[in-house]
Formats: structure tokens, sequence, C-alpha cells
């Protein structure tokens, strides 16, 4: 891994972190104040500024600088997260949202906007409330001292005297004398006295004696006068002190910053000695010191030169002997602790290993898998799937008995094929959560600049759907949120004026329905103006002036290519995208789309998307000599037409009467020119399909093959996009079968006809 | 032998980051994801030092820290908390907790090397 890898995996985690962030916040914009969330959102911000700083991205980690340090105040309690407080955060995320995309992608960032923010959220983090409404500032609230951990309690040791064992004094003195070398610079004098707390928080006087003893050359004595007899001793207490004179031609912070962990557990005195007098004053004997027997493998060299000089032996064994004093100490009370504690000890093991066994169950155990492995996981279960219905056809070709073991077999296989495919569909299933929302943050910042007072509500945001489909929902989905929000949603005075809540509402719900996921974009707006819009329709010559159309069919013809009801274009829908490339999109997913509007009440747009664009529950049919599927999805009910039952309408136009009731009757060959004349509708059958108007159509096809799941290859990315068909796949048999797009079709039906050029004049 | 450190942070990126440089200088690194999950670990991965960072979800680095401490075994060994910055408060905090050093955010492979150094033989 290098570190481009590790930059990668930091814009991974700030997308996550992002998210975090934002979810939070809005959790604490609707009252939530638990305590966890406002931790959960200032770690959120905190991640991204480590990451950050070790890429060194300065613009970055200034700004989440800035925005933690007030979170950190609404973590403590000094700043209340109330609702102006929060759309200051809101922003705030917005914008490092914007730094961290600006930091991967290159691009800048709106700079007045985020120096604009930082002052908001440092006037904020002083106790300014970002409305100058004159009430005080909220009191700091008394924050609670934080826990003081007790160093962990040294047991007394035991006595050792039953054993038998005779105390014999020992001491320190005696170790051997040197000559201290002569070198350039100036000395210091040090006195370095540990506390116990120093060892118990894991430092060790001898690691910083050897990191002192690399600033400079030093003289060190050892002060042993406080140590007790060994039965008085007691092992976790610090009794050692040491002398060290330190020749250097470093600085006394120099010599301060080898102390920097320890110096709250230690007397340190450091002063500046001059030579003569320390010569003089010297108390103690010094002892040269060389700390080389730290380091786990003496090398040849110091070795070489121990042997040379034979006195530094005696040094080595001075600074061991102090070492080992204090690890025999610790290691007699540890066995004696040891002894009395072994069975309790056994016992917490075993629960403490229980415990991590029980966390370890409940922690969601997830991996991260790249996408590629994924895909290519999918297409290899979709032509698993070909080929065991190719299988399947050509075992039930050879054997039509249908007797065999191998028929079992088969069965088991299929049954095993479709739960593989289930398993692998489920891992790509993501919740739509981080598409709605990016939803809220379009919201905010278009109701912002229409001047606006909208609110998003979001339901069923865990609904899960393949990854493809919710990384291709955001764009459609972004543009009709910009449009509720600036046509759809009236302005507070116009609300008012109306009798409503200023506060506009628009509120996105995801659901699974019927192995689809719809997706509901509800706005309590004024709803279409039909008027107007049929006005529109006519001036831009899609409908003739006098045609008679539904409510509904008027609603529906904001879909219409070339439509647009703002009568100035504006900057936030009006990018030169209608609605009927939104309309467009949702198709190309293989899905539909919906209006019903109330006038006064709003309007509501309903999305069906299939869970996935992988595969597909399909009826395989027959027309004009070539194979077809049908999805499964549209089909409401398939019938074999009588001759009664068909009556013509118009020129060209014929009706079926279902259960009393007409339906326009469709000729799936007419539509898609396999052939120029119209089929018999008794020879055929009727496939009767719901289609996104709601209105019901009967297809004719020629006869039905059957139903199966197929893998979709799209057309699109293999060959060109053909109108009235949707997608294709292979069959059992191997040969390629298109899918059709129900709604292009019916839509062609009612005179809209496919593009004569781009229609299909036969299909292998 | 090898030294083993063990590093706990939430951040991928910065777990990632220790594991590269440790690595490069000859330790060898066992991750953890938060003090929970530190905790747990801590028994198999038997380090002779640990790096900790402070905010983390389900247990953060002080409340590691103190259980580390409370364990018999490894109530001495050296632990390095990572600071964003020269925070004194969280300094403070940390060394209650019985934290032995602490290595600034963000950290170059030198200093960290070096600041491992400083608590290990």
């Amino acid at each position: 891994m290098d570190m481009n890898e590790i930059k990668e995996i930091f814009f991974q985690e700030c997308e996550e972190q992002l998210a975090e962030l934002e979810s939070g916040l809005l959790k604490l914009n609707d009252g939530d104040r638990d305590p966890e969330t406002v931790n959960a959102v200032f770690r959120a911000v905190h991640s991204i500024k480590g990451g950050a700083g070790a890429f060194g991205l300065d613009d970055l980690v200034a700004f989440a600088h800035v925005f933690e340090t007030t979170l950190d105040c609404v973590r403590s309690g000094k700043l209340e997260p109330g609702q102006d407080v929060l759309k200051v955060m809101l922003k705030s995320a917005d914008v490092l949202a914007d730094l961290v995309s600006a930091s991967r992608d290159g691009g800048s960032v709106d700079e007045s906007r985020t120096r604009g923010l930082v002052k908001e959220l440092e006037a904020l983090a002083h106790g300014e409330l970002p409305s100058a409404s004159g009430h005080d500032a909220p009191k700091p609230a008394a924050k609670p001292a934080p826990a003081a951990a007790p160093a962990p309690k040294a047991e007394t040791p035991k006595p050792t005297d039953d054993s038998g064992f005779q105390p014999i004094p020992f001491t320190f003195d005696g170790f051997g004398e040197e000559e201290e070398p002569v070198i350039e610079g100036s000395t210091y004098e040090v006195v370095f006295k540990p506390r116990r707390e120093l060892y118990s928080k894991g430092n060790e006087a001898a690691l910083l004696l050897r990191d002192l003893s690399r600033v400079g050359e030093m003289s060190i004595a050892c002060d042993t006068d406080a140590l007790l007899d060994l039965d008085k001793m007691d092992p976790e207490e610090s009794y050692f002190s040491w002398k060290i004179s330190v020749k250097t031609t470093k600085s006394e912070d120099d010599i301060r910053v080898v102390f920097e962990f320890a110096e709250w557990d230690c007397d340190l005195e450091v002063k500046f000695a001059d030579e003569a007098s320390s010569d003089e004053e010297q108390p103690m004997r010094p002892v040269p010191f060389d700390l080389s027997i730290l380091d786990d493998a003496p090398s040849a060299e110091d070795e070489d030169k121990q042997a040379e000089h034979g006195s530094d032996q005696t040094v080595a064994e001075a600074v061991s002997a102090a070492e080992t004093a204090t690890s025999i100490a610790k290691a007699a009370g540890a066995a004696a602790r040891a002894a009395e504690r072994k069975e309790s000890a056994a016992a917490a093991a075993a629960a403490a290993q229980n415990n991590a066994a029980a966390a370890a169950a409940s922690a969601g155990q997830t991996i991260r898998v790249d996408l590629d492995r994924v895909d290519r996981l999918i297409n290899l279960v979709g032509e698993l799937v070909i080929n065991q219905a190719m299988l399947s056809q050509s075992v039930i070709e050879n054997d039509a008995t249908g007797t065999s073991s191998i028929n079992m077999g088969l069965e088991e296989l299929q049954q095993l094929t479709r739960e593989i495919q289930d398993s692998v569909m489920a891992i790509r299933a993501q919740p739509v959560k981080p598409v709605f929302q990016r939803m809220s943050r379009i919201v905010r910042e278009v109701a912002d600049m229409v001047g606006k007072q909208i609110r998003l509500v979001t339901e069923g945001e865990n609904t899960e759907v393949d990854k493809t489909v919710i990384d291709k929902l955001a764009e459609p989905l972004t543009h009709m949120i910009r449009n509720a929000v600036d046509h759809g949603i009236e302005s507070p005075e116009k609300r008012e004026a109306a009798g409503k809540n200023p506060e506009g509402t628009i509120k996105l719900t995801a659901k699974h329905r019927s192995g689809r996921i719809l997706i509901e974009l509800q706005d309590d707006g004024a709803g279409i103006n039909r008027e107007r819009v049929r006005q529109k329709a006519i001036d831009n010559d899609i409908i003739a002036a006098d045609a008679n159309l539904s409510d509904d069919e008027i609603d529906n013809l904001i879909f219409m290519a070339g439509f647009s009801t703002a009568d100035k274009i504006s900057d936030i829908s009006g990018r030169g995208v209608g609605m009927d490339v939104v309309k467009r999109s949702i198709q190309a997913l293989g899905g539909r789309i919906s209006i019903s509007s109330r006038p006064g009440f709003g309007s509501t747009f309903t999305m069906s998307l299939p869970l996935t664009l992988a595969v597909l529950d399909g009826m395989v049919v027959t027309v004009a000599g070539q194979t077809l599927v049908v999805p499964l999805t549209a089909i409401v009910e398939t019938l074999q037409p009588e001759a009664s039952a068909i009556h013509s309408f118009g020129a060209s136009q014929r009706l079926i009467s279902i259960r009393n009731s007409f339906c326009p009757l469709v000729d799936v060959g007419r539509v898609l020119n396999y052939r120029s004349t119209q089929a018999n509708p008794v020879e055929g059958v009727a496939l009767l399909v719901e289609s996104e108007g709601g209105g019901q159509r009967a297809l004719m096809v020629d006869a039905i093959q059957g139903q199966r799941q197929v893998v979709i290859k799209s057309l699109e990315a293999n060959y060109t996009h053909v109108p009235g068909i949707a997608a294709a796949t292979i069959l059992g048999d191997g040969r390629v079968a298109l899918i059709l797009d129900v709604d292009a079709v019916v839509a062609a039906s009612r005179g809209q006809s496919l593009r004569p050029e781009m229609s299909l004049a036969a299909t292998g | 032998m090898k030294k083993k450190v063990l590093t706990v942070d939430d951040s991928r990126t910065i777990r990632n980051m220790l594991l590269v440089t440790l690595n490069n200088a000859g330790f060898e690194t066992i991750q953890a994801e938060d003090g929970v999950e530190g905790l747990e670990v801590l028994e198999d991965a038997n380090p002779d030092v640990i790096v900790t960072d402070i905010n983390m979800p389900r247990l953060d680095g002080f409340g590691f820290i103190e259980g580390v401490r409370r364990n018999e075994k490894y109530r001495a060994v050296p632990i390095l908390v990572l600071t964003t910055e020269s925070d004194a408060e969280k300094k403070n905090r940390a060394r209650q907790a019985g934290a032995t050093g602490w290595i600034v955010k963000p950290f170059d492979p030198a200093k960290l090397i070096d600041a491992i150094e400083r608590v290990t033989a």
C-alpha cells in the first residue's frame, strides 16, 4: 500500500464521515439530544481533519478545525444546538463536503462562503447566537471534571519472611569511578527524581536516561539513600533519584524535552552550571553513563569498545543493577500478587473471553469489497443462470419423458442457481439513504436561493435497492427536488395568503412494492397549474389547440420533450433540462414515472424502479416470428381474446372489452414494424399491462412461450438505443431476445409513433 | 524479534498510515478500530507498545487506556496517544488515564518512530 492508496481510502472515509455528519446534524435538528449523536458528529469532523492533516490539505484542515471547535462547544454543553445554530452547522457541513471534493478532484470552492461560515462558526464558539435577537449567550455549563483515573493501586506485598528468607541489606555504593571526559559546550546539572506515577504510566527511568545521554556527554550518579530494606520495600514505589551533569552544545530546552512525557510525574531540575563549580561541588561520585545495554543486541563495535575500556564494564553493571533493582522489585510484587490472584484472574480471563466473544457477535461484522469484484461475480452468476437454462432446455429436448434423475438434478440446480443469484444481488443492495441525504442539502440550498422555507421529510431511507440503481437515481431525483422547491412550493407570503403553513414540506418516500422500489416525491405546494400547462403545450406545438385532454393527461404533459412551465429560466431548475429528461433517465433504468396533482394541495411524483438492473422476470412471447421478453412486473393478466370482445374504433383503433370495460388493443408487431398489417386478435394472446399513467392496455402478441428469469444485457452499451426496446437477453437456447419497453410501446400506440428510421425492420 | 505495536484508531486512513509507517520501520502491527476492540485484542496481541487515538466510538482513548492499565499484565506497557494538536487538556486527561506519552498529528514517520523508540527499550 502506498500513500496514494491511503489517500484514496481517506476520501472514501470522508464520504462516510460527511454522511454521518449530516445525518447527525439532521437528528439534532429534529430535537435529538443524545450525547452520542453529538459525539458522532464531532468525531466525523475530527476524523476528516486528522486525515486531511496527514495529507497536507491545509484548507480542509483549517475549516474542519474551526468547525470542530464550535462542535466541541456543543459537545461540552457550552452551546445549545438550537435551530439557528444547526442551520449554520448544516451549511458548514455542505462547505466541508465541497472542500473535500475540491481536495479530491481539484477545482475551487466558494471562498467568500467559506470565510463567511468561518466567521459564523467562530461567533458561535464565542457564545454569540446567530440571530442578533438580544438574548444573552448561554452561560457555559459547568463542565464535569474529567474523571480522575486512579493510578493502578499497588498491592501490599506479602511478607516473604515465612519462607525463612533472611533480609540482607544491599546498597548501590561502590560502583566504578571514572574521570569525566572533557568536551566542548556548557554543562547542565540535572536532578531527576521520578515518582511512582512515572512507572505506573509505562515510563521508564532507564529509557529517559538513555535519551538524555544522546543530548550530550554525561556523568551520572544514582542516589539510593531512600531505598528501604527489602522487607519494608514497596515494589511499586520509586526510591531512586539521579543527579546528572550533561555537557552539551544544546540548550536547556533540549534537555527538558527528553523528560517531556515524564515531567508531571517526576521532580526535575535543570540548571546551567559552569564547569569549575560542578567539579568541586559534586557530592556524589559521578558515573559515566553508557546505556548501550538497553539495546537488544549490542553491536560488535560496542563490544569492542567494552573490551578496550574494561572500566566501561563497571558502568554497564551499575546501570544494569539499577535496572534490575526496579525489575526485581516489580517482579517480587507481581509474584506475590499473582499467587494471591491466580484464581480470580483465571475467572476474570474466562469472563473477559466470554465478553469478547459476545461483543464480537453483537457488533455488525462487515467486510469491504472492491465493487469490481462484486460486479464480476454478478456477471458470472448471470452467465451461470443462462448456462443453467441452456442445459435444462437441451436436457428437456433430449429426454422428453422427464423422469430421469438428470431432471431431478437439474431442478435442484435451477433452485440453487436462483438462490445464488438472489444472494449475490443482496450483496449489491444498498439503502437509498445516501441519496436521500444528498437531497436534503439540495433542498436547503435551493430554498435559500429562492427565499422559501422548506422542510424535507424522508421516509423509508433504509429501503434497499441495487447500487447501480441508487447511483443512477441521484440525478433525476436532484432535478425533481429542484423543480419541487423552485416551482412546486409557493413563496411564504403566497402560502400564508392561501392559509397554509409558510413553511412548505417536501416528502421523499421509498418503499418496496411487488418486487420494485417505489419512490414518491410529494410537495404541499400549489399543484400543477393546468391552464398554464395546457397553454404552454399548445404554444410549443405539443398538442393541438382544440385537443380534449383529461386532467391526468394535462399533468403528464410536463414530461413531454421541450416543455417547461417556468416563464423565466431560473438558475435553479432551468438548466435546459426538463422533466422529459428526468423521465427518460428513469425509463433508462427500467422504471416508470407518473404525476398526480391536486390544485392548491400539491403534486406527487411517483417513480417505480426495478430493484436490480441485472436480472428481470419476464414472459417470453412470440411476435411475428420474433422472440420477445415482456417484463413480468408490467403484466396484469393474460387472456385469449374472443372475436365478440373485439371492437373496432375509428380507422385503425381497436378495443377489447374485458369485464365490462374497454381497453385499447395494441398490436406489438405493428408498433415495432415487424409487420405492416394488423394481426387477427383472435389468433393471438392479449397481455393486459398497466402503463405508467395508470391506464390499462392490451398488448397483442402471437403466442406465449413461457415465463423465466432473464439476465439483462444492455442494448445501449452493446449496440444503440432502439425505441420500444428496453434491453436484450440471451435465452436458454443461446438465442438473443429483445426485452420490450412496455411504456414506449404503449406510448407509440397512442399515436406518438416510434421514429420510423429507428424502428426495427428485423432482428436476428 | 520484531517489536509489536497495537494501533487503535477509528479512522481507516490513520490506521493505514500507521500500518505502513510501522511496517516500514520494522515493527509488527496489530490493529483495532476502537477502544472496545483494542481491549479485546490486547491479550492475543501482547504488544510491546500501544498507539491509540482519543476520539473513538464505543470506547474512547481515555477509557481504553484505563482499561489497559487495569489489566495486570499490561499495566506497564507504554501507551502513546495520538492528539491532533498540542491540546493541553486532552494530554492532561490522557496522562491521568495512564498514557505514557503522545504523538501530535499529523505525524511524520520519523516523529512516530522516534516517539515509539523513546518509550521502548
